[in-house]
């Protein structure tokens, strides 16, 4: 029993997956595979073999045309023995964060869900995740036979590499009928706002005392060119702006080349959201401010003095 | 309508300090609470029940301090709590933690539907429900922001990246849900003092049939080797005077190439 197994309902997910399970394979000396999970799925096959995957098991069954947990687990232990796999890599989307601990249940495996790091000493997977609500990262080894992480998505970009041939296995699965019945799915409205891809994150926290006063904020955004953001009390409670506008733990993760935040005080369950940010600037009137201790610059000074002295500043 | 609510004592992360010398956390001493997470679930259990009746029963496992910590789940409508604080049961991992709550559950009996917070507010890995549900042989659904009780059947939205997906699931089922879902309430003083009368019950491993061997760190298959908060390399330039400060800034962020010249 040894190789490496990745699978993600995303393509983009599974060839970011087996570029970082190349690198660890060619390392372990163990082979790599990819399970690909109905029709659509089994299209990828060429993209996964041209990224190092050496085999792709594909299956169907009705009972995977929708989520459930339940039968994604049952499929992929059915697959993970007959690929003899030992480390197996998910991405911790939504669905993969349901599949991740079951499938580990179901292989009695020890799991690190949420990875943000993979690596290798003396021939253990190391993984790093974020701990105690994102004060710390911890670096844990699974010590079952069996390993499931779940790594965080877009972590890993892909790229080429390996042979570019592998052998497609089908793979007949044995599943009991699903529990779930999908009544209806819906998009969300695409806001007009991406944190997740700006490149100009200004995001604005309890210091801002009036919806109203959101135009001061956006015309500070229109004039960097970038998006505005908020913490949580402003989409969840508030709800001036959008839930897709939180940056946080529960909320979005941005690494944009500059954020500034305005009247915010910096929790961790905000700041854990921008760690990746290339410069942190930080306004806010409490000198004390957490969020100074993570900032690169920082005015001490209330957002509606400063912000219209910088607008004027930009604009000169 | 019977629903355990699985809920989860936490160290109060507000009040988390880091050793800047070590990077080591300190979590000695730290006040306890019960997940912010895992009290919408329970709101959500004693909203359905005040709605169509039934029982809702709390587990929670953690330290002694328990015997206090859960009375605010009782407050807030929970008619009966199991709690398991046996020092064998401590430093559990994620599979340890899912087979002690499981045999828990065996023991309680009859249910219809299991309540969690989709990951808990300290480490969030959100291995509970999945593996609760794998060694109960239940149906899941994760991720929940609206639960619709039915007959014999929960209709839940689950919050996806893009997508809201409305699924109907049998009933018994393992549902975790997230702080959309309701905001709890906060027991009045009334209930707080009821809540010390209500049956409290605490568990240990002769209990629940489950040997040492089973559970705590002796079972993990987890090791963590080190948990310290990351290096910052931040410039930390704070300027005091914000009539001065907004120029300084701008120099600097042109410098840095953040802003044209």
């Amino acid at each position: 029993m040894s190789g490496i197994l990745v699978y993600s309902e995303l393509e983009s997910a599974t060839l970011g997956l087996l570029t970082k399970g190349r690198e660890l394979a060619a390392e372990l000396g163990k082979p790599l595979a990819v399970a690909l999970l109905g029709e659509e799925a089994v299209g990828w096959k060429d993209a996964c073999f041209a990224h190092g995957a050496g085999q792709a098991f594909v299956a169907n069954d009705p009972a995977l045309d929708v989520f459930q947990a339940a039968a994604h687990a049952a499929a992929l232990a059915q697959i993970v023995a007959r690929a003899e796999a030992d480390i197996i890599l998910l991405s911790s989307t939504r669905r993969g964060r349901e599949l991740a601990p079951r499938l580990a249940q179901k292989l009695s495996a020890g799991c690190v869900t949420d990875a943000i790091a993979l690596s290798l000493q003396d021939g253990q997977l190391v993984v790093e995740r974020r701990a105690l609500g994102g004060n710390t990262i911890s670096a844990s080894v699974i010590t079952s036979p069996r390993q499931i992480v779940s790594v965080m998505p877009k972590l890993f970009d892909a790229e080429p590499g390996g042979s570019g041939e592998g052998e497609v296995i089908e793979v007949a699965l044995e599943l009991e009928p699903s529990a779930t019945r999908l009544v209806e799915r819906r998009s969300k409205e695409a806001g007009a706002v991406n944190v997740e891809e700006a490149e100009v994150l200004i995001c604005v926290g309890r210091g801002l005392a009036d919806e109203g006063d959101l135009s001061l904020i956006q015309d500070l955004a229109d004039a960097l060119g970038g998006v505005v953001g908020c913490t949580r009390p402003l989409s969840h409670d508030n709800h001036w702006l959008s839930e897709d506008q939180m940056v946080g733990l529960s909320g979005k993760v941005s690494s944009p080349n500059l954020y500034i935040g305005l009247g915010l005080s910096g929790q961790i369950q905000h700041t854990v959201g921008i760690m990746d940010a290339k410069l942190i600037v930080a306004i806010n009137s409490d000198k004390n401010a957490p969020i100074f201790r993570v900032a690169d610059y920082g005015i001490v000074g209330d957002l509606y003095q400063v912000v219209p002295r910088l607008l004027e500043q930009l604009q000169k | 309508m019977d629903i355990i609510v699985c809920m989860k004592q936490v160290i109060d992360l507000e009040q988390l300090r880091i050793k800047p010398a070590t990077r080591q956390p300190v979590v000695e001493g730290l006040p306890v609470l019960l997940g912010d997470f895992e009290k919408c679930a329970l709101e959500e259990a004693v909203r359905i029940k005040e709605k169509g009746g039934g029982k809702v029963t709390v587990v929670a496992a953690g330290s002694g301090k328990l015997q206090d910590t859960i009375k605010e789940a009782l407050a807030i409508g929970a008619d009966e709590a199991v709690i398991l604080t046996d020092p064998v049961f401590q430093d559990s991992d994620a599979m340890g933690s899912a087979r002690l709550l499981a045999k828990t559950i065996a023991k309680i009996g009859a249910y219809d539907m299991i309540l969690l917070g989709d990951g808990s507010a300290d480490n969030y890995s959100g291995e509970i429900p999945p593996r609760l549900a794998e060694l109960l042989g239940l149906p899941q659904v994760g991720g929940v922001r609206e639960i619709e009780v039915l007959d014999g059947a929960v209709r839940a939205t689950r919050d996806l990246e893009d997508a809201l997906e409305v699924v109907e699931v049998d009933l018994p089922a393992v549902v975790a849900v997230t702080s959309e879902l309701n905001t709890p309430r906060l027991p009045p003083l009334s209930a707080i003092l009821k809540a010390g009368r209500k049956p409290l019950h605490v568990w240990g491993p002769d209990d629940l049939g489950i040997a040492a061997d089973e559970v705590g760190a002796a079972a993990s298959v987890v090791e963590v080797l080190s948990n310290l908060a990351p290096v910052q390399d931040r410039k930390g330039i704070i300027f005091e005077d914000p009539e001065e400060g907004v120029g300084k800034l701008v120099k600097a962020l042109q410098q840095e190439g953040a802003l044209e010249e």
